[in-house]
């Protein structure tokens, strides 16, 4: 599968691809917890040219209260786009794409939240992605987990996410705009550290089965890097700087 | 800080072996894996992580403070700063003889009034029960509320009550702390209702600070020179 036909050259003769980076190589990655003072928890991150601010509620009463469940606490998400978060104005209401990506950090997520210890209750995760540029649902799974934990919501780990992906017959890691639009495939991983786990696994595109293999292990290996900087941040806000 | 206590994250292994998981934490195979961002303390056979953060869950005992916020013909509802609501049946307060016909709920507690209570049963399936008949319990009639972190209560309260028995002595007030956060000062003169209000904030600002006891003491001094 071709792609469009693209103008750039996503990967040059030295293996340095359309922003400089090299194959494994991530964007520049920066998050923050807490910043939010009226949600229980919440983060900030920049990846690369994306910047997503995520507020967490809860556990809190569900409203309505015919989605709440006796058995176990629910967890909702909105992932929403600023109408000035793409080039073009964007409309805000929740669009097909919107709601999709909703449902699908929810299921990344739920995996690692303990909800029933808190059964009757909501746990609201609010996402705005005030600048897209490709990978906005990695970069807002990863900053959704930091404002959980922020939020003190029980989990069993932190979810990481990275985008793994095949340009010019060569798997990359961390896919950018410009890459997902002209590339060959992009595989989002949604990833568990400590349990080993994979939470979150698309993929749009062709692969081989090997490139398939090759691009699980490189994108889990982004995870790793992504999961030591959530570290941080929350090290960084409880803990004071530097000091472990 | 000795060794054994170590700031973790969830996911974090707090150790491996033969312990038992208390709070916050989960068994995997013979890891014991943190949920929560907090401290570990490991005991002799028990491992626990203290949170930092998150919001109170009600447990049997507790003492809370709860504000009234609506009430029906047999009982009273109250905010106690949790996901659930704290219920408290009218007999709690009328007695055994309560009549649903003849006593009228709100000669007792009206919206809004705040409440010493204790958690007498909860299981999460249905809402914390609570309870005001027990001595130091009731109605709160005078004092100012503060809120603060639920999970920095035991900061406030510090080592057998250490650090608000300082509070207490330096400025004569008379504090009444809920494990829910919420916390009641009540003092004869404004000036010491207003250092034990700043005492209490401050804690609950930096209750991760090792000399925290010092700090407070310092300010609390100093405070009282200048007056």
């Amino acid at each position: 599968m071709g792609g469009r036909d693209a103008t750039m050259v996503l990967l040059d003769e030295n293996g340095i691809r359309c922003d400089g980076r090299k194959v494994d190589e991530p964007r520049r990655i920066m998050i923050r917890a807490g910043g939010l003072k009226n949600a229980d928890g919440s983060a900030y991150i920049e990846f690369g040219d994306n910047k997503i601010l995520v507020g967490v509620f809860g556990p809190r009463d569900v409203h309505p209260k015919h989605m709440s469940d006796t058995d176990t606490g629910i967890l909702r998400v909105r992932y929403h786009m600023e109408p000035f978060s793409v080039g073009e104005r964007k409309n805000p209401a929740p669009s097909r794409r919107e709601i999709e990506i909703s449902k699908v950090i929810k299921e990344a997520l739920e995996p690692a939240v303990m909800l029933d210890k808190f059964p009757r209750t909501a746990v609201d995760v609010f996402i705005e992605v005030l600048q897209a540029d490709g990978g906005t649902r990695c970069a807002a799974l990863t900053a959704a987990s930091v404002a959980l934990a922020d939020a003190g919501i029980p989990m069993r780990d932190m979810v990481a996410a990275i985008a793994a992906g095949k340009v010019a017959d060569t798997v990359i890691l961390d896919v950018n705009n410009e890459e997902d639009q002209a590339g060959q495939a992009d595989m989002p991983i949604g990833y568990m550290p400590s349990l080993k786990k994979i939470t979150l696994l698309q993929l749009d595109g062709v692969l081989t089965p090997e490139e398939y293999k090759k691009c699980v292990d490189v994108g889990v290996k982004g995870c790793e890097l992504v999961y030591e900087l959530q570290k941080k941040a929350l090290h960084d806000k409880y803990f004071g700087k530097g000091d472990d | 800080m000795d060794n054994k206590r170590k700031y973790v994250i969830p996911g974090d292994v707090v150790t491996t072996g033969p312990f038992r998981p208390e709070q916050n934490v989960i068994l995997d195979g013979n890891k014991i894996i943190s949920t929560t961002i907090g401290i570990s303390e490991i005991y002799d056979d028990s491992v626990r992580v203290i949170p930092l953060t998150g919001k109170y869950i009600p447990k049997i005992n507790d003492l809370v403070i709860g504000k009234v916020i609506s009430h029906s013909s047999l009982s009273w509802e109250l905010d106690i700063n949790s996901c659930y609501v704290g219920f408290l049946p009218a007999q709690d307060v009328f007695g055994r003889d309560f009549s649903a016909h003849a006593d009228e709920l709100t000669s007792k507690l009206k919206s809004g009034d705040l409440v010493a209570a204790r958690i007498a049963n909860f299981d999460r399936t249905r809402d914390p029960l609570v309870t005001i008949s027990d001595r130091d319990l009731g109605k709160i009639d005078s004092g100012d509320l503060v809120k603060i972190s639920p999970s920095k209560v035991p900061r406030l309260i510090g080592k057998r009550g250490s650090m608000i028995q300082m509070i207490e002595m330096a400025t004569n007030a008379a504090v009444t702390i809920g494990q829910n956060g919420w916390v009641v000062v009540s003092c004869e003169t404004p000036e010491g209702l207003l250092k034990a209000k700043k005492a209490i904030e401050m804690i609950n600002e930096k209750a991760h600070v090792a000399n925290l006891t010092d700090q407070v003491k310092e300010m609390l001094e100093i405070k009282e020179d200048e007056s």
